[in-house]
């Protein structure tokens, strides 16, 4: 195996709830090889999502470490920790999140906005995602006027803009048809296969994880399983 | 820069809401720029003053009548350089809206003191030598469209005629004055007192107020107090006072126009403090999701808040400069009022002040509240 892009070790995560502290996941041990595409499968509540969050820096381990793109960034700053996103994570949401009142190619230019390339660099960046996605001619487009097949394309050329080491998505076919989930599904896989992009994808949907070359299954806060695909 | 079209794209989210809260913003801004400008204006007379001149009224009020005869009284006082005197006419032209500031002097007294007063020879000669003549100054002039030789009826809401009981004065306009450093100055006219003193019907032998010129500004408090004290007991005690302090007094018979402006002022931002902070808070919380996706792609906290006030900055800025620019347009319609044709730039800068203190406190709340937005909650709609 090549060596691990992610790494969690012994990780606990606690949430307080009023007067209450549930803990959600419970000393949890993980690995992912660089080049890696898993998906994390398991009923809802039982601690995919915030397992996947702390992946991407969005949340921090209450206890343990947490080791990605080389980096312990559960000791990193708020700040540190938003600089690290920029440069090493790539998201993918169920819903797309973009933003309604630009278009296609100024939601792909928001990552890029953050990086010292000027206007021209970042246009010549932004069409190349789009393109890889296949979206070149709907770039002047408003996310209302894409179907969400396309949206969720623009979504994943916003997260490849910057070309992060990492891509994580979160039920990123959830509110599609299976057609086009299909679409996107293998659209992650050329991404993956192609442009050797390691991916980090939850899904409920086993017809979604076939696509990976791995997948974990999460229970109660623990890894109950794992297998190749 | 490159953040600009983000930010420009995130005010006009809802179009409406913004049309309408810039519209309320740009109407305060006018508001402002036109009551502050004529408060300006109103000020600029006062600050033009001349330090080294004296007024010197009536004790008991503005309005009340001293005698001729205090004048060499006036110029024996130590200190004194030359006298002069003036009256209130209250005159008007066709209509009481045409008001005029049209008063009788000694014209080479008033001269004397009053030198900013300028005037061609040949056409003060002729004031001189025209009993009924009328100097007039430029801007009234203009504004009448008044010509060397034209006779000018004016209405005066005071003063009758002795000979008919009329209070219509016919007079001729023999020539036109400038006042150096103030054209507001010269929305007047000046015409010869002997023949105002001998043709009124009452109050003969009588001037409205002394203009009293120093030989050295240094000593005008003391001066002033001797001329008091020279009048003191007598049947026409006096009330002498800077030419500044006399212009606020006679400014305050209007009201506190300085404080009524004030009060508009703050009751109009006040509540356009609260209404463009509900806008600005309102806007932020349609937006949590959008603004956790930003802080996901790794937006830091900082860049968040700083985005969001950027907003409202622009907002408030946007409207302001389009209010006080109206306001700006429209100043010249006061002209007739205030004197004044353009916009005094220290209101334009006082309202860009304004604006950014405005944005400021409406942005910080909304902007603090993206700040600290936590991600997870967020995107899960907590």
């Amino acid at each position: 195996m090549s060596e691990a892009i992610v790494s969690l070790r012994n990780v606990v995560k606690r949430y307080q709830r009023g007067k209450q502290t549930v803990e959600v996941l419970h000393g949890l041990n993980l690995e992912i090889a660089n080049g890696e595409f898993v998906a994390l499968m398991g009923p809802s509540g039982s601690g995919k999502t915030t397992l996947l969050n702390l992946i991407g820096g969005l949340d921090r381990a209450t206890e343990g470490e947490v080791i990605v793109a080389g980096e312990r960034i559960d000791q990193l700053s708020s700040g540190g920790l938003a600089k690290w996103r920029a440069r090493h994570v790539g998201f993918v949401f169920q819903f797309y999140n973009l933003m309604p009142m630009l278009t296609a190619e100024r939601n792909v230019e928001l990552p890029l906005l953050l990086t010292s390339l000027n206007g021209a660099q970042r246009k010549q960046n932004v069409a190349a995602a789009l393109a890889v996605v296949g979206l070149a001619d709907r770039a002047r487009h408003k996310p209302s006027e894409l179907s969400g097949g396309q949206a969720q394309r623009v979504a994943i050329a916003r997260a490849l803009v910057a070309d992060p080491t990492l891509l994580v998505c979160d039920e990123p076919t959830g509110d599609l048809d299976r057609k086009t989930a299909d679409e996107i599904l293998h659209l992650l896989q050329v991404l993956n296969r192609e442009h050797g992009k390691s991916i980090v994808m939850v899904t409920h949907d086993p017809k979604a994880a076939d696509y990976a070359s791995r997948q974990m299954h999460v229970d109660k806060g623990a890894l109950v399983q794992a297998e190749a695909a | 820069m490159k953040f600009f079209p983000l930010i420009w794209s995130a005010l006009w989210r809802k179009k409406l809401r913004t049309i309408f809260t810039l519209l309320s913003i740009v109407i305060a801004f006018l508001l402002f720029g036109m009551l502050q400008g004529v408060n300006a204006a109103f000020q600029r007379g006062v600050d033009n003053a001349n330090v080294n001149r004296l007024v010197v009224t009536s004790r008991i009020s503005l309005t009340e009548a001293l005698p001729i005869s205090q004048m060499q009284l006036l110029e024996s006082v130590k200190g004194v350089a030359a006298v002069a005197h003036a009256t209130w006419f209250g005159a008007y032209y066709q209509d009481p809206k045409n008001f005029i500031f049209a008063a009788p002097v000694e014209i080479d007294r008033y001269l004397k003191v009053v030198p900013e007063i300028k005037s061609a020879p040949e056409q003060l000669d002729a004031l001189r030598h025209t009993r009924d003549g009328i100097l007039v100054g430029l801007v009234a002039a203009k504004k009448y469209g008044w010509k060397i030789g034209d006779r000018v009826p004016l209405h005066s809401t005071i003063w009758t005629r002795k000979s008919d009981g009329q209070s219509d004065w016919d007079f001729q306009v023999v020539g036109f004055y400038d006042f150096t450093g103030n054209a507001s100055q010269t929305d007047g006219a000046l015409f010869n007192f002997d023949y105002f003193d001998e043709a009124r019907a009452f109050r003969r032998g009588s001037v409205g107020w002394w203009v009293v010129s120093l030989s050295d500004p240094n000593q005008s408090s003391q001066v002033a107090a001797a001329i008091d004290k020279l009048f003191e007991n007598s049947a026409d005690e006096t009330k002498t006072q800077s030419e500044k302090e006399f212009a606020q007094s006679f400014l305050k018979q209007f009201g506190d126009i300085n404080f009524i402006v004030k009060a508009i002022l703050f009751a109009v931002f006040f509540t356009l403090l609260f209404l463009t902070g509900n806008t600005m808070m309102q806007s932020v919380r349609e937006r949590v999701p959008e603004l956790a996706v930003l802080k996901t792609l790794g937006y830091s906290d900082t860049a968040v808040l700083t985005l969001v006030l950027v907003e409202s900055v622009l907002l408030c800025l946007l409207a302001a400069a389009i209010g006080l620019g109206i306001a700006e347009l429209l100043f010249p319609l006061l002209k007739s009022v205030v004197g004044e044709v353009r916009l005094p730039p220290s209101v334009l800068l006082a309202g860009g002040g304004v604006a950014l203190v405005l944005a400021i406190l409406t942005g910080l709340p909304p902007a603090w509240r993206a700040k600290r937005l936590d991600i997870v909650d967020a995107l899960a709609g907590r």
